[in-house]
């Protein structure tokens, strides 16, 4: 399936059963994002999330974190079909387990001044933080584990008018060997 | 030295060793057209970019070299994807050069823009949109890299017309770091431990079969082959894709195994205990349904490409290189050889009892097309080339013609791709000028890219087709009076429309036509006897006939249905 298609089935379904992190870097070359796209697509594995940005140091590469449904294919095929694209310099590929995972949420929540302290109360012991209030409303940012901004989630719902993105999520190994230097 | 990008286009092809293109020009590659004229590269003019393709390949497959096309942007460029896509399929190295409108009106839907590099990156191994002049000496040497090395197959590259209009500096990459490729690694080490452990296999199996796939061929692997078969007298079969791997006429060899193998081929696999896959990717042409597969086999699996391993089927051991490499480093590491005696004996009987059958031939015809397939054998020169279509002509060719070395069967494989034969027959004979080249194609093949016979004639290409007329598209004929209660829907061509003889004649072609035994034999000694321009004959064949062995679709391998001279006892 691809990214554009049903982006954020892991978002509000929680974790996926058996996934797989999988952490791969790119050549910036024109195409490149949909190349991976494409081949997930057409091999019909499934992906969770997908976030993409230039690598560490290296202006020429990105670093394409994919949350990947370990059921839809077998790891060892996804792996290998898409060590097959010219432009993939690396995959590393992460058990849940062995990774530090991170995810960004903010979400903007049409909430009148008298019931405001309710929502602090719900969000602040997630960790999450205000960055921006008006007379309407407040937005909330939680820069947390995938579980955390799971929970943070499923507090907002009780509210009416909430818009929520996520970034999915980006993860390295813990305390492992880097991927690229 | 200041070039055009189009200039430098043509000399980084003569760079890479070209000597020949196959191509139609167009508005946004007419640049490219113009330092054509002042190059050695002959360039091949064809009626139709998909034949431009096909050409290509028919040359990469008779050479072993990349062949190289060049079409024009949009319609040009959509006209050789079904190439391409079959180039894919097949693993066949080919450099696609296409015509792009300029980079300032990419994205604007340009008159004849297309995004073909998003259209193929599904279909080539990669592909390349060059924005600037002075990229492209190393985007072509790159596509050459790319498509010959490793796991071969098609590269695109396209060159928008300011980028093939303006100038740079020429130069040209002098190694392979040049080329900029930090994610493509096709050299490969030998993991001495898999190696070790597939020895073990080998040396306690009782029923071995070397399961030869394309990649025997692309790794140029058949003297190696040759060797470690014979020192170990294990039994062989060669796929649809590997034919002229393994010499046919050879004793070990079992012929071709599949949906329409020969039933020993097809039963050893089945029966066996151990299968060794050199490049071969257990299609499902091959396996049948999968859960009925082998199912006493444990499998080496030798592949250049990683991803093939436990993709359909799980390897006991997987080997990852060049299918030559590995069968050296097998022979070297191999202390016990056995004869297989109790499993020849098994094997010996099996082909006793179905060889390949067909029906006695009648002598005023309607001819038995495998009769005709075996007669131009009969009559053909060692090492002539044959190419084919997609059907029952295809399967009768590869099962009725004695393949003795690699390069001697060209055809559509994985994609099945109708109207392959002729212009496949065309860029086999370019590549291979001092070789006769047949192609055996079905009438309705031949309506597809018949036209390329104009090519043929034009640049003095005398290849010979033969026409196994059936007056029907016939292998979905034979599965609809099969599997469809005999209900024929829309597979109906008709014999003599169009009359093949003066279509043959109208393109400049020698036009044959046979319907009985004697007209057959006259009819084929006269095409041997022409080899200035292309001959075409239209065999009147026999539309009931069907094409056996048969694994139905969906059934296990041990459905096999052999002709029903054959049917009463086993099977």
């Amino acid at each position: 399936m691809s990214p554009a298609a049903e982006p954020f089935v892991g978002a509000t379904s929680s974790t996926p059963v058996r996934h797989h992190i999988l952490s791969v870097l790119v050549e910036n070359k024109a195409g490149a994002l949909s190349r991976i796209a494409g081949l997930f697509a057409r091999r019909g594995f499934n992906i969770y999330s997908l976030a993409v940005a230039p690598a560490e140091r290296h202006q020429r590469f990105s670093r394409v974190t994919i949350v990947v449904d370990a059921e839809s294919a077998p790891l060892e095929q996804i792996v290998g079909q898409l060590e097959k694209l010219v432009n993939v310099v690396a995959i590393s590929d992460l058990a849940p387990r062995n990774a530090l995972e991170r995810e960004l949420l903010i979400a903007t929540i049409q909430v009148n001044v008298n019931n405001r302290r309710t929502l602090l109360n719900d969000i602040e012991s997630l960790g999450a933080s205000i960055v921006d209030v008006d007379a309407f409303g407040l937005t909330v940012m939680l820069a947390g584990t995938p579980g955390a901004c799971d929970e943070l989630e499923r507090r907002l719902d009780n509210y009416d008018e909430v818009e929520i993105h996520r970034t999915g999520r980006v993860a390295l190994p813990r305390l492992g060997p880097r991927l690229v230097d | 030295m200041e070039l055009t990008g189009a200039q430098a286009l043509i000399k980084s092809l003569e760079q890479e060793g070209v000597e020949t293109v196959f191509g139609l020009p167009g508005g946004a590659i007419l640049p490219v057209y113009d330092p054509l004229i002042d190059s050695t590269i002959r360039h091949i003019l064809v009626r139709h970019e998909q034949g431009a393709g096909h050409m290509a390949e028919g040359y990469a497959l008779a050479t072993g070299r990349a062949g190289v096309a060049i079409v024009t942007s949009g319609p040009g460029a959509t006209n050789i994807v079904t190439p391409i896509a079959n180039a894919h399929m097949d693993s066949t190295p080919l450099v696609v050069i296409t015509g792009q409108v300029p980079t300032g009106s990419i994205g604007s839907d340009a008159f004849q823009e297309c995004d073909i590099t998003g259209i193929t990156s599904g279909i080539t191994k990669h592909n390349f949109l060059v924005k600037s002049a002075g990229e492209l000496p190393r985007a072509i040497a790159a596509a050459f890299h790319l498509a010959t090395t490793g796991r071969p197959g098609p590269v695109l590259v396209d060159v928008p017309k300011d980028v093939s209009q303006s100038k740079m500096e020429w130069w040209w990459p002098s190694s392979i770091e040049d080329l900029d490729l930090p994610g493509y690694h096709p050299e490969v080490e030998l993991d001495e431990d898999a190696i070790a452990a597939a020895i073990a296999l080998i040396e306690t199996a009782q029923r071995p079969v070397l399961y030869v796939g394309g990649g025997t061929l692309k790794s140029r692997a058949s003297k190696e082959l040759l060797a470690f078969a014979e020192r170990t007298n294990m039994p062989v079969v060669t796929t649809l894709m590997a034919r002229g791997a393994f010499p046919d006429s050879h004793p070990q060899h079992l012929g071709m195994p599949g949906m329409h193998g020969f039933y020993t081929a097809v039963t050893a696999m089945q029966k066996s205990d151990l299968l060794i896959s050199l490049g071969a990717r257990f299609d499902d042409r091959v396996t049948g349904r999968l859960d009925g597969f082998a199912l006493d086999a444990k499998v080496i699996h030798v592949d250049i490409d990683r991803a093939e391993f436990n993709k359909v089927r799980r390897a006991d051991v997987a080997l990852h290189g060049q299918v030559a490499a590995i069968i050296s480093a097998l022979d070297a590491g191999l202390e016990k050889t056995s004869h297989y005696e109790p499993w020849w004996r098994q094997l010996r009987d099996w082909q006793a009892s179905y060889p390949l059958a067909y029906d006695e031939p009648v002598a005023d015809g309607p001819l038995r097309p495998q009769a005709v397939v075996e007669a131009i054998a009969q009559r053909a020169e060692p090492g002539t080339i044959v190419a084919a279509g997609v059907g029952q002509h295809q399967m009768w060719a590869a099962q009725h013609w004695r393949y003795e070395e690699p390069g001697t069967w060209i055809n559509s494989g994985g994609a099945g791709t109708m109207g392959f034969g002729v212009p496949a027959a065309i860029g086999a004979k370019v590549g291979r000028p001092d070789r006769t080249v047949w192609a055996i194609d079905g009438d309705g093949c031949f309506q597809m890219t018949a036209q390329e016979l104009v090519t043929a004639r034009s640049e003095g290409i005398p290849i010979k087709v033969a026409i196994l007329n059936n007056a029907y598209l016939g292998m979905v004929r034979q599965w609809q009076e099969m599997f469809y209660d005999e209900r024929y829907s829309e597979v109906y061509l008709s014999p003599d429309l169009p009359d093949y003889v003066k279509w043959a004649e109208a393109m400049g072609c020698v036009g044959l036509r046979a319907t009985n035994l004697d007209e057959m034999k006259r009819v084929i000694d006269e095409a041997n006897s022409i080899n200035d321009v292309p001959v075409v004959i239209d065999f009147r064949t026999d539309a009931t006939e069907k094409v056996f062995p048969m694994v139905p679709s969906g059934e296990t391998n041990d459905a096999i249905m052999v002709h029903p001279s054959q049917r009463g006892g086993a099977s």
